[in-house]
Protein backbone atom coordinates (compact mmCIF):
# COMPACT_ATOMS: atom_id res chain seq x y z
CA UNK A 1 0.00 0.00 0.00
CA UNK A 2 2.42 2.65 1.17
CA UNK A 3 4.83 1.43 -1.55
CA UNK A 4 2.68 2.30 -4.13
CA UNK A 5 1.19 5.04 -3.19
CA UNK A 6 4.56 6.16 -3.42
CA UNK A 7 4.92 4.78 -6.78
CA UNK A 8 2.04 6.49 -7.94
CA UNK A 9 3.18 10.45 -6.38
CA UNK A 10 6.63 9.81 -7.95
CA UNK A 11 5.25 9.48 -11.15
CA UNK A 12 3.15 11.90 -10.45
CA UNK A 13 5.99 14.57 -9.45
CA UNK A 14 8.08 13.19 -12.56
CA UNK A 15 4.68 14.36 -14.53
CA UNK A 16 4.86 17.73 -12.71
CA UNK A 17 8.42 18.39 -13.56
CA UNK A 18 8.19 17.19 -17.13
CA UNK A 19 4.99 19.67 -17.64
CA UNK A 20 6.75 22.58 -16.15
CA UNK A 21 10.32 22.17 -17.35
CA UNK A 22 9.15 21.73 -21.21
CA UNK A 23 6.20 24.46 -20.78
CA UNK A 24 3.71 21.67 -22.06
CA UNK A 25 0.17 22.65 -21.55
CA UNK A 26 -0.92 18.80 -20.35
CA UNK A 27 -0.83 18.62 -16.73
CA UNK A 28 1.65 16.55 -14.35
CA UNK A 29 -1.05 13.95 -13.55
CA UNK A 30 -1.81 12.63 -17.13
CA UNK A 31 2.23 12.48 -18.41
CA UNK A 32 2.44 10.62 -14.99
CA UNK A 33 -0.62 8.11 -16.03
CA UNK A 34 1.65 8.14 -19.63
CA UNK A 35 4.77 7.48 -18.25
CA UNK A 36 3.48 4.63 -15.93
CA UNK A 37 1.54 2.93 -18.65
CA UNK A 38 4.98 2.61 -20.46
CA UNK A 39 6.97 1.85 -17.44
CA UNK A 40 4.03 -1.28 -16.94
CA UNK A 41 4.35 -2.32 -21.19
CA UNK A 42 8.18 -2.65 -20.24
CA UNK A 43 8.12 -4.57 -16.72
CA UNK A 44 5.18 -7.00 -18.25
CA UNK A 45 2.70 -5.82 -15.53
CA UNK A 46 1.92 -4.35 -12.44
CA UNK A 47 2.73 -5.89 -9.15
CA UNK A 48 -0.01 -7.31 -7.03
CA UNK A 49 0.41 -4.77 -4.72
CA UNK A 50 0.36 -1.91 -6.86
CA UNK A 51 -3.27 -3.10 -8.58
CA UNK A 52 -4.77 -3.35 -5.21
CA UNK A 53 -3.94 -0.01 -4.05
CA UNK A 54 -4.95 1.80 -7.29
CA UNK A 55 -7.98 -0.26 -7.65
CA UNK A 56 -8.77 1.32 -4.09
CA UNK A 57 -7.85 4.38 -5.60
CA UNK A 58 -10.40 4.30 -8.73
CA UNK A 59 -13.07 2.51 -6.57
CA UNK A 60 -13.83 6.12 -5.34
CA UNK A 61 -13.00 8.31 -8.08
CA UNK A 62 -15.94 9.81 -7.73
CA UNK A 63 -15.31 11.47 -4.15
CA UNK A 64 -11.80 13.21 -5.37
CA UNK A 65 -14.25 15.55 -7.23
CA UNK A 66 -16.27 16.58 -4.77
CA UNK A 67 -14.19 19.28 -3.36
CA UNK A 68 -14.06 21.14 -6.47
CA UNK A 69 -17.71 20.44 -7.37
CA UNK A 70 -18.78 22.69 -3.91
CA UNK A 71 -17.34 25.25 -5.69
CA UNK A 72 -20.78 25.80 -7.45
CA UNK A 73 -22.11 28.03 -4.39
CA UNK A 74 -19.51 30.50 -5.40
CA UNK A 75 -20.95 31.59 -8.79
CA UNK A 76 -24.70 31.74 -7.72
CA UNK A 77 -24.99 35.41 -9.04
CA UNK A 78 -23.52 34.50 -12.39
CA UNK A 79 -25.83 30.65 -12.89
CA UNK A 80 -28.53 32.81 -11.87
CA UNK A 81 -28.31 35.29 -14.95
CA UNK A 82 -26.52 33.07 -17.05
CA UNK A 83 -28.36 29.56 -16.25
CA UNK A 84 -30.39 29.49 -19.47
CA UNK A 85 -27.65 29.32 -21.79
CA UNK A 86 -24.86 27.30 -19.50
CA UNK A 87 -27.44 24.49 -18.50
CA UNK A 88 -28.23 24.39 -22.32
CA UNK A 89 -24.75 24.37 -23.46
CA UNK A 90 -23.76 21.79 -21.04
CA UNK A 91 -26.53 19.39 -21.57
CA UNK A 92 -26.83 19.75 -25.28
CA UNK A 93 -23.27 19.33 -25.50
CA UNK A 94 -22.99 16.52 -23.07
CA UNK A 95 -25.42 14.74 -24.94
CA UNK A 96 -24.36 15.28 -28.27
CA UNK A 97 -20.62 14.51 -27.92
CA UNK A 98 -21.57 10.85 -26.53
CA UNK A 99 -24.05 10.11 -29.28
CA UNK A 100 -21.08 10.83 -31.83
CA UNK A 101 -18.40 9.55 -30.36
CA UNK A 102 -20.33 5.90 -29.60
CA UNK A 103 -22.67 6.35 -32.96
CA UNK A 104 -19.01 6.79 -35.11
CA UNK A 105 -16.92 4.40 -33.12
CA UNK A 106 -20.27 1.98 -33.68
CA UNK A 107 -19.69 2.21 -37.33
CA UNK A 108 -16.02 1.88 -37.48
CA UNK A 109 -16.00 -1.21 -35.82
CA UNK A 110 -18.90 -2.45 -37.76
CA UNK A 111 -17.39 -1.39 -40.96
CA UNK A 112 -14.32 -3.34 -39.95
CA UNK A 113 -16.13 -6.48 -38.49
CA UNK A 114 -17.97 -7.58 -41.80
CA UNK A 115 -15.36 -7.72 -44.63
CA UNK A 116 -13.47 -10.16 -42.45
CA UNK A 117 -16.06 -12.20 -40.71
CA UNK A 118 -13.26 -14.13 -38.59
CA UNK A 119 -12.94 -11.72 -36.16
CA UNK A 120 -10.01 -11.31 -33.86
CA UNK A 121 -7.84 -14.21 -33.03
CA UNK A 122 -5.17 -12.18 -30.36
CA UNK A 123 -3.44 -13.93 -27.92
CA UNK B 1 -22.99 28.14 26.30
CA UNK B 2 -23.71 29.90 22.92
CA UNK B 3 -20.23 31.86 24.12
CA UNK B 4 -18.55 28.16 24.38
CA UNK B 5 -20.34 27.03 20.83
CA UNK B 6 -18.96 29.80 18.82
CA UNK B 7 -15.23 29.12 20.48
CA UNK B 8 -15.63 25.44 18.88
CA UNK B 9 -16.81 27.04 15.86
CA UNK B 10 -13.97 29.53 15.50
CA UNK B 11 -11.63 26.40 16.22
CA UNK B 12 -13.17 24.08 14.31
CA UNK B 13 -13.34 26.52 10.96
CA UNK B 14 -9.48 27.17 11.22
CA UNK B 15 -8.61 23.64 11.44
CA UNK B 16 -8.58 21.32 8.36
CA UNK B 17 -10.43 19.09 10.19
CA UNK B 18 -14.16 20.05 9.56
CA UNK B 19 -13.90 20.49 5.88
CA UNK B 20 -12.07 17.35 5.16
CA UNK B 21 -14.36 15.31 7.80
CA UNK B 22 -17.55 16.76 6.05
CA UNK B 23 -16.41 15.65 2.55
CA UNK B 24 -15.99 12.20 3.63
CA UNK B 25 -19.52 12.10 5.77
CA UNK B 26 -21.27 13.24 2.64
CA UNK B 27 -19.67 11.24 0.27
CA UNK B 28 -20.29 7.90 2.39
CA UNK B 29 -24.09 8.69 3.00
CA UNK B 30 -24.03 9.43 -0.84
CA UNK B 31 -22.55 6.32 -1.44
CA UNK B 32 -25.41 4.94 0.55
CA UNK B 33 -27.56 6.01 -1.01
CA UNK B 34 -26.72 5.39 -4.35
CA UNK B 35 -26.14 1.67 -3.03
CA UNK B 36 -29.66 1.33 -1.72
CA UNK B 37 -31.02 2.69 -5.18
CA UNK B 38 -28.98 -0.11 -7.02
CA UNK B 39 -26.55 2.02 -8.68
CA UNK B 40 -29.34 4.16 -10.44
CA UNK B 41 -27.16 6.58 -12.31
CA UNK B 42 -29.65 9.53 -11.47
CA UNK B 43 -28.72 8.81 -7.51
CA UNK B 44 -25.03 10.03 -8.30
CA UNK B 45 -22.87 9.95 -5.38
CA UNK B 46 -20.76 13.05 -6.73
CA UNK B 47 -24.11 15.08 -6.90
CA UNK B 48 -25.61 14.07 -4.27
CA UNK B 49 -22.62 14.89 -2.02
CA UNK B 50 -21.91 18.61 -3.62
CA UNK B 51 -25.60 19.29 -2.62
CA UNK B 52 -25.71 17.86 0.74
CA UNK B 53 -22.18 20.51 1.54
CA UNK B 54 -23.60 22.88 -0.77
CA UNK B 55 -26.69 23.53 1.45
CA UNK B 56 -25.21 23.08 4.25
CA UNK B 57 -22.53 25.64 3.50
CA UNK B 58 -25.75 28.20 2.71
CA UNK B 59 -27.17 27.10 5.91
CA UNK B 60 -24.14 27.90 8.31
CA UNK B 61 -22.57 30.40 6.30
CA UNK B 62 -19.09 28.58 6.40
CA UNK B 63 -16.93 29.88 2.88
CA UNK B 64 -16.48 27.95 0.49
CA UNK B 65 -12.46 28.69 1.08
CA UNK B 66 -13.06 27.80 4.81
CA UNK B 67 -14.39 24.16 3.34
CA UNK B 68 -11.85 23.82 0.82
CA UNK B 69 -8.61 24.32 3.06
CA UNK B 70 -9.92 20.70 4.81
CA UNK B 71 -11.10 19.16 1.23
CA UNK B 72 -8.05 19.90 -0.23
CA UNK B 73 -6.56 16.73 1.13
CA UNK B 74 -8.96 14.55 -0.73
CA UNK B 75 -8.66 16.94 -3.82
CA UNK B 76 -5.29 16.29 -3.84
CA UNK B 77 -5.37 12.29 -4.15
CA UNK B 78 -6.95 13.48 -8.15
CA UNK B 79 -3.42 13.54 -9.05
CA UNK B 80 -2.29 9.48 -7.79
CA UNK B 81 -5.60 8.49 -8.88
CA UNK B 82 -5.28 10.05 -12.23
CA UNK B 83 -1.87 8.46 -12.65
CA UNK B 84 -3.16 5.13 -10.97
CA UNK B 85 -5.36 4.92 -14.43
CA UNK B 86 -2.40 3.18 -15.63
CA UNK B 87 -3.19 0.14 -14.49
CA UNK B 88 -6.59 -0.59 -16.16
CA UNK B 89 -5.29 0.76 -19.43
CA UNK B 90 -2.27 -1.32 -19.24
CA UNK B 91 -4.69 -4.53 -18.43
CA UNK B 92 -6.99 -3.69 -21.47
CA UNK B 93 -3.99 -2.79 -23.92
CA UNK B 94 -4.40 -5.96 -26.54
CA UNK B 95 -7.70 -4.76 -27.09
CA UNK B 96 -7.20 -1.50 -27.13
CA UNK B 97 -4.78 -1.91 -29.76
CA UNK B 98 -6.54 -4.02 -31.89
CA UNK B 99 -9.21 -0.79 -32.11
CA UNK B 100 -6.80 2.15 -32.77
CA UNK B 101 -7.76 3.26 -35.93
CA UNK B 102 -11.87 3.77 -34.98
CA UNK B 103 -11.12 4.79 -31.37
CA UNK B 104 -8.76 7.74 -33.09
CA UNK B 105 -11.34 8.58 -35.55
CA UNK B 106 -13.99 8.49 -32.39
CA UNK B 107 -12.12 10.32 -30.31
CA UNK B 108 -11.29 13.35 -33.27
CA UNK B 109 -14.79 13.54 -33.59
CA UNK B 110 -16.19 13.29 -30.12
CA UNK B 111 -13.58 16.18 -28.76
CA UNK B 112 -14.66 18.37 -31.49
CA UNK B 113 -18.83 17.97 -30.85
CA UNK B 114 -18.10 18.89 -27.48
CA UNK B 115 -16.13 22.01 -27.38
CA UNK B 116 -17.67 22.89 -30.08
CA UNK B 117 -21.74 22.39 -29.90
CA UNK B 118 -21.01 23.80 -26.22
CA UNK B 119 -19.84 27.23 -27.75
CA UNK B 120 -22.24 27.13 -30.49
CA UNK B 121 -25.40 26.31 -28.05
CA UNK B 122 -24.21 29.20 -25.76
CA UNK B 123 -23.35 31.82 -27.89
CA UNK B 124 -26.40 31.46 -29.52
CA UNK B 125 -28.16 31.69 -26.23
CA UNK B 126 -26.19 34.58 -25.05
CA UNK B 127 -23.90 33.46 -22.64
CA UNK B 128 -21.17 36.58 -21.86
CA UNK B 129 -17.41 35.75 -23.25
CA UNK B 130 -15.81 34.91 -20.44
CA UNK B 131 -18.45 31.92 -20.21
CA UNK B 132 -18.29 30.96 -23.46
CA UNK B 133 -14.02 30.42 -22.84
CA UNK B 134 -15.43 28.59 -19.36
CA UNK B 135 -17.59 26.75 -21.48
CA UNK B 136 -15.59 25.57 -24.01
CA UNK B 137 -12.61 23.03 -22.56
CA UNK B 138 -16.04 21.71 -20.44
CA UNK B 139 -15.32 17.89 -21.45
CA UNK B 140 -12.00 17.03 -20.07
CA UNK B 141 -10.12 16.63 -16.77
CA UNK B 142 -10.33 19.63 -14.36
CA UNK B 143 -6.63 20.67 -14.54
CA UNK B 144 -6.54 20.38 -18.14
CA UNK B 145 -9.84 22.35 -18.73
CA UNK B 146 -8.62 24.91 -15.80
CA UNK B 147 -5.31 25.03 -17.73
CA UNK B 148 -7.22 25.83 -21.12
CA UNK B 149 -9.87 27.68 -19.90
CA UNK B 150 -7.11 29.75 -18.69
CA UNK B 151 -5.51 30.45 -21.45
CA UNK B 152 -8.59 31.66 -23.44
CA UNK B 153 -9.61 34.25 -21.07
CA UNK B 154 -12.25 32.47 -19.30
CA UNK B 155 -12.65 31.84 -15.64
CA UNK B 156 -10.32 29.17 -14.15
CA UNK B 157 -12.89 28.17 -11.31
CA UNK B 158 -16.25 28.75 -13.08
CA UNK B 159 -14.60 26.06 -15.56
CA UNK B 160 -14.28 23.60 -12.76
CA UNK B 161 -17.84 23.84 -12.26
CA UNK B 162 -18.61 23.26 -15.24
CA UNK B 163 -16.53 20.35 -16.01
CA UNK B 164 -17.63 18.53 -13.04
CA UNK B 165 -21.48 19.55 -13.73
CA UNK B 166 -21.02 18.25 -17.48
CA UNK B 167 -19.12 14.72 -15.34
CA UNK B 168 -22.82 14.49 -13.66
CA UNK B 169 -24.77 14.92 -16.29
CA UNK B 170 -23.03 12.26 -18.22
CA UNK B 171 -22.75 10.00 -15.86
CA UNK B 172 -26.76 10.28 -14.87
CA UNK B 173 -27.99 10.22 -18.54
CA UNK B 174 -25.64 8.29 -20.71
CA UNK B 175 -27.58 5.13 -20.04
CA UNK B 176 -30.70 6.33 -21.33
CA UNK B 177 -28.73 7.95 -24.00
CA UNK B 178 -27.21 4.40 -25.07
CA UNK B 179 -30.72 2.70 -25.15
CA UNK B 180 -32.13 5.18 -27.24
CA UNK B 181 -29.20 4.44 -29.75
CA UNK B 182 -29.33 0.71 -28.67
CA UNK B 183 -25.79 0.91 -28.00
CA UNK B 184 -24.62 -2.28 -26.24
CA UNK B 185 -20.54 -2.65 -26.50
CA UNK B 186 -18.82 -1.77 -23.20
CA UNK B 187 -15.55 -0.50 -25.25
CA UNK B 188 -18.05 1.77 -27.49
CA UNK B 189 -20.20 2.63 -23.95
CA UNK B 190 -16.84 3.87 -21.60
CA UNK B 191 -15.07 5.55 -24.98
CA UNK B 192 -18.09 7.79 -25.37
CA UNK B 193 -18.83 8.82 -21.62
CA UNK B 194 -14.67 8.90 -21.30
CA UNK B 195 -14.47 11.57 -23.96
CA UNK B 196 -17.89 13.39 -22.87
CA UNK B 197 -17.56 13.27 -19.29
CA UNK B 198 -14.18 12.51 -17.97
CA UNK B 199 -13.34 11.37 -14.58
CA UNK B 200 -16.70 11.30 -13.35
CA UNK B 201 -17.76 9.14 -16.36
CA UNK B 202 -14.59 7.07 -15.86
CA UNK B 203 -15.97 6.25 -12.51
CA UNK B 204 -19.45 5.61 -13.73
CA UNK B 205 -18.13 3.66 -16.14
CA UNK B 206 -16.00 1.63 -13.54
CA UNK B 207 -19.25 0.99 -11.93
CA UNK B 208 -20.20 -0.96 -14.95
CA UNK B 209 -17.56 -3.02 -15.28
CA UNK B 210 -13.47 -3.36 -15.68
CA UNK B 211 -13.73 -2.94 -19.59
CA UNK B 212 -16.10 0.11 -19.77
CA UNK B 213 -14.00 1.74 -17.07
CA UNK B 214 -10.91 1.28 -19.36
CA UNK B 215 -11.95 2.45 -22.54
CA UNK B 216 -13.09 5.43 -20.24
CA UNK B 217 -9.96 5.94 -18.85
CA UNK B 218 -8.28 5.75 -22.18
CA UNK B 219 -10.68 8.40 -24.06
CA UNK B 220 -10.68 10.59 -20.69
CA UNK B 221 -6.72 10.77 -21.47
CA UNK B 222 -6.85 11.10 -24.95
CA UNK B 223 -9.25 13.81 -25.08
CA UNK B 224 -7.26 15.47 -22.55
CA UNK B 225 -4.21 15.86 -24.78
CA UNK B 226 -6.11 16.59 -27.92
CA UNK B 227 -8.16 18.92 -26.32
CA UNK B 228 -5.41 20.85 -24.66
CA UNK B 229 -3.38 21.20 -27.59
CA UNK B 230 -6.37 22.01 -30.22
CA UNK B 231 -8.65 24.50 -28.52
CA UNK B 232 -6.29 27.42 -27.44
CA UNK B 233 -5.61 27.77 -31.44
CA UNK B 234 -9.11 26.67 -32.70
CA UNK B 235 -11.23 28.81 -30.74
CA UNK B 236 -9.61 32.19 -31.48
CA UNK B 237 -9.85 31.04 -34.68
CA UNK B 238 -13.52 30.39 -34.90
CA UNK B 239 -14.36 33.84 -33.02
CA UNK B 240 -12.55 35.70 -35.38
CA UNK B 241 -14.26 33.64 -38.37
CA UNK B 242 -17.89 34.70 -36.94
CA UNK B 243 -16.40 38.02 -36.14
CA UNK B 244 -17.48 38.32 -32.47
Amino acid sequence: MLGALTLLLLFQLIGEVIARALALPIPGPVIGMGLLFLALLLRGGPSEELRTTSGTLLMHLSLLFVPAGTGIVLYGDRLAAEWLPLTAALLGSTALAIAVTALVLRALMRRRETPRASGEARP
Amino acid sequence: MSHSLSEIWVYLSATPLLGLTLTLLAYQAAFWLYRRAGFHPLANPVLLSVSFIAVLLLVTGMPYKTYFDGAQFVHFLLGPATVALAIPLHAQWPKLKAMAGPLVIALVAGSLTAALSAYAIGALLGASRESLMSLAPKSVTTPIAMAVAESLGGLPSLTAVLVITTGILGAVGARYLYRLLRIDDHAVRGFAIGIASHGIGTARAFQVSEQAGAFAALAMGLNGLLTAVSLPWLLPWLERLLGR
